[in-house]
């Protein structure tokens, strides 16, 4: 570049477009389901976790996500607090008060959801070439959009919870005669697993695990969890879904059984 | 053959509105081909940037259907037949004529960005890269440079008082290739890339990810990567805490301070070669001769020389002093 065609004069007017937008597609459908998708997940998360009841299945350990890990007095006498009982029994106190405001902000912080609730429930904007509905815009720059780049101490906290989760996957292995097996402990293995990509698959992790690093030559072994984790990322969005439509269903089938609506299909014990 | 029918934005910065043709398309043709039919049979001044037809060379940017695409890698299949197609100037940039915008803004912000620092104790010729290392940068190297990206994106296309801070995803591209890059010397660039190009602006909403015609992972591979390193140096408390401790930032500044030495001496060569300047302050592109509207004299009777102006730009004389270039061959003695 070394010559323009015409002197660069202040600012000089944009094409006189008229339109807001000549997009043609249906650019409103993506915005649109996130919008349905997410509050209906945030509705059924909250009207679970203030309901206090049918979390836990006495015969075989299963204890929901949304509950773990329990650490109030009713869990205790449920007998599913596993890490003891910490907190007393009021309405406004979640079950699992120290997983759930992490878990929030995991998702609340994460890449992929700032991208979809930026687009959808913010206009910010709500597809590409479609002007977004605010007049100034100072991004993620200042109070409180700054606070997102808290999202790797949320994942720290997320790994954290993904062991809790998987601890509840193992002790779950159980029927009053010992050891157990059942459709419910394939929902719960299935839904952690999903746990596990999804928080692996965090752009926070990559960079930790070796996004970070300038000379990957010198670092064999951490460039290999980075193609790892890299691989995984690329699925990010997915799993996103994914985990929320897993949660939702291992809690809805341990609430079914708690609540005796299901019997729980057993392979043993 | 088919007679489809095209809406064209027509105008310049004084204004313009969209008009309606009916142009004939062949199977297998592109929007670009159809522009070029347009000129040849029905409108010769129409305006249009275009080099290459063949996606490489980022010169046919323009929204069609309100979408910012290359013209020649745009398809007349994918629309519907009786559909009419709209072709509009990129809209982020002021409006030279018709679909040519002035894409100043993008080198403004190119000069703006620091350059690749050579490593002080390595000799051109000399560097030395895995492939393994150099991988990541490579890919931002496949940028050609369309625009569509700084065009898309909602942080300057929406709000126009943001250009002076942000300098669009291209540059964030930029800025992760150096940092990235195995030999850089510089280790400023992410506090660079959130002071002065504002990273912070960006939201990650994807869209330049989502228009780029190499299919450059701008957001995944750039720019989340580069807010992480920010996060690194600006808002995590344990590691300001550990080079606090490990006096590392001292280290660092000192380091900065020696890159800025670096940059304004030449380096002197052993063997009587001439000094290199590598950080020698670019001089500012002089403007070709235009007239009070912006445009460039056409013709030879308005022109005040023969011939079309340089590409080098005019105040350029050949051949020109190799001193004051910042490229030696290695091997060269004077």
């Amino acid at each position: 570049m070394t010559t323009t065609a015409t002197r660069p004069i202040g600012a000089r007017p944009r094409a006189a477009i008229d339109a807001k937008t000549l997009r043609t597609d249906k650019w409103w459908i993506a915005p649109l389901l996130t919008v349905i998708g997410l509050t209906a997940w945030v509705a059924y998360a909250t009207v679970r976790v203030f309901m206090h009841k049918y979390f836990w299945v006495e015969d075989y350990h299963y204890l929901t996500p949304f509950y773990s890990p329990c650490v109030t007095d009713r869990c205790a006498d449920a007998g599913a607090a596993e890490f003891g009982a910490i907190l007393p029994n009021w309405w406004i106190i979640p079950d699992a008060a120290f997983s759930l405001p992490f878990l929030l902000l995991f998702r609340l912080t994460c890449y992929y959801y700032r991208k979809a609730y930026y687009r959808s429930f913010w206009m910010s904007p709500p597809a590409c070439a479609v002007p977004d509905g605010h007049k100034t815009y100072s991004g993620e720059t200042r109070f409180p959009l700054i606070f997102q780049n808290l999202h790797r101490y949320a994942f720290y906290a997320a790994a954290l919870i993904s062991v809790v989760n998987t601890w509840d996957a193992i002790k779950a292995m159980h029927s009053p005669s010992g050891f157990g097996l059942g459709l419910g402990n394939i929902i719960l293995w299935i839904n952690v697993l999903c746990l596990w990509a999804y928080t692996l698959s965090c752009h926070s992790c990559r960079h930790i695990v070796g996004g970070r690093l300038k000379h990957f030559s010198q670092h064999p072994l951490r460039y290999r969890f980075w193609t790892f984790v890299s691989k995984l990322n690329t699925r990010h969005m997915g799993l996103a879904w994914t985990t929320l439509a897993t949660l939702a269903i291992t809690d809805f089938y341990v609430m079914a059984v708690s609540a005796g609506w299901l019997n729980d299909l057993r392979f043993i014990g | 053959m088919t007679v489809r029918q095209f809406k064209v934005w027509r105008g310049d910065s004084a204004g313009g509105q969209l008009v309606n043709y009916d142009v004939d398309v062949n199977e297998g043709e592109v929007v670009l081909d159809v522009i070029h039919r347009l000129q040849a049979t029905q409108e010769p001044d129409l305006a249009c940037r275009w080099n290459c037809k063949a996606g490489k060379c980022g010169s046919c940017s323009m929204e069609i259907d309100g979408m910012p695409r290359l013209a020649c890698m745009t398809r007349m299949s994918t629309f519907e037949e009786n559909a009419s197609v709209t072709i509009t100037p990129l809209r982020t940039f002021p409006v030279i004529r018709d679909l040519v915008t002035d894409v100043t803004f993008n080198y403004v912000k190119a000069r703006e960005t620091p350059a690749f620092a050579p490593p002080k104790d390595v000799a051109p010729g000399d560097y030395r890269m895995q492939q393994v290392d150099v991988d990541r940068s490579q890919e931002f190297r496949k940028c050609i440079e369309c625009f569509l990206c700084q065009n898309t994106c909602h942080v300057v296309r929406d709000h126009e008082e943001n250009k002076t801070a942000f300098s669009g995803p291209r540059f964030f591209i930029r800025a992760a290739e150096l940092d990235m890059h195995p030999l850089d010397a510089r280790s400023d660039r992410k506090e660079y890339a959130q002071k002065e190009q504002g990273l912070g602006y960006c939201n990650i909403t994807k869209c330049c990810t989502e228009v780029c015609p190499e299919h450059i992972k701008i957001t995944d591979n750039a720019i989340i990567p580069m807010k992480e390193r920010v996060v690194d140096r600006r808002y995590d408390p344990l590691v300001r805490l550990g080079r606090k401790i490990l006096r590392r930032d001292q280290l660092e500044q000192e380091a900065v301070a020696v890159t800025t030495l670096h940059q304004a001496h030449p380096t002197p060569q052993p063997d009587g070669a001439a000094p290199i300047n590598w950080h020698r302050e670019l001089a500012p592109p002089m403007g070709a001769d235009v007239d009070d509207k912006g445009h460039l004299p056409l013709n030879e009777l308005l022109s005040d020389r023969v011939g079309a102006n340089s590409p080098f730009g005019d105040d350029v004389e050949f051949p020109v002093d190799p001193t004051k270039l910042n490229y030696y061959h290695p091997e060269q003695k004077h």
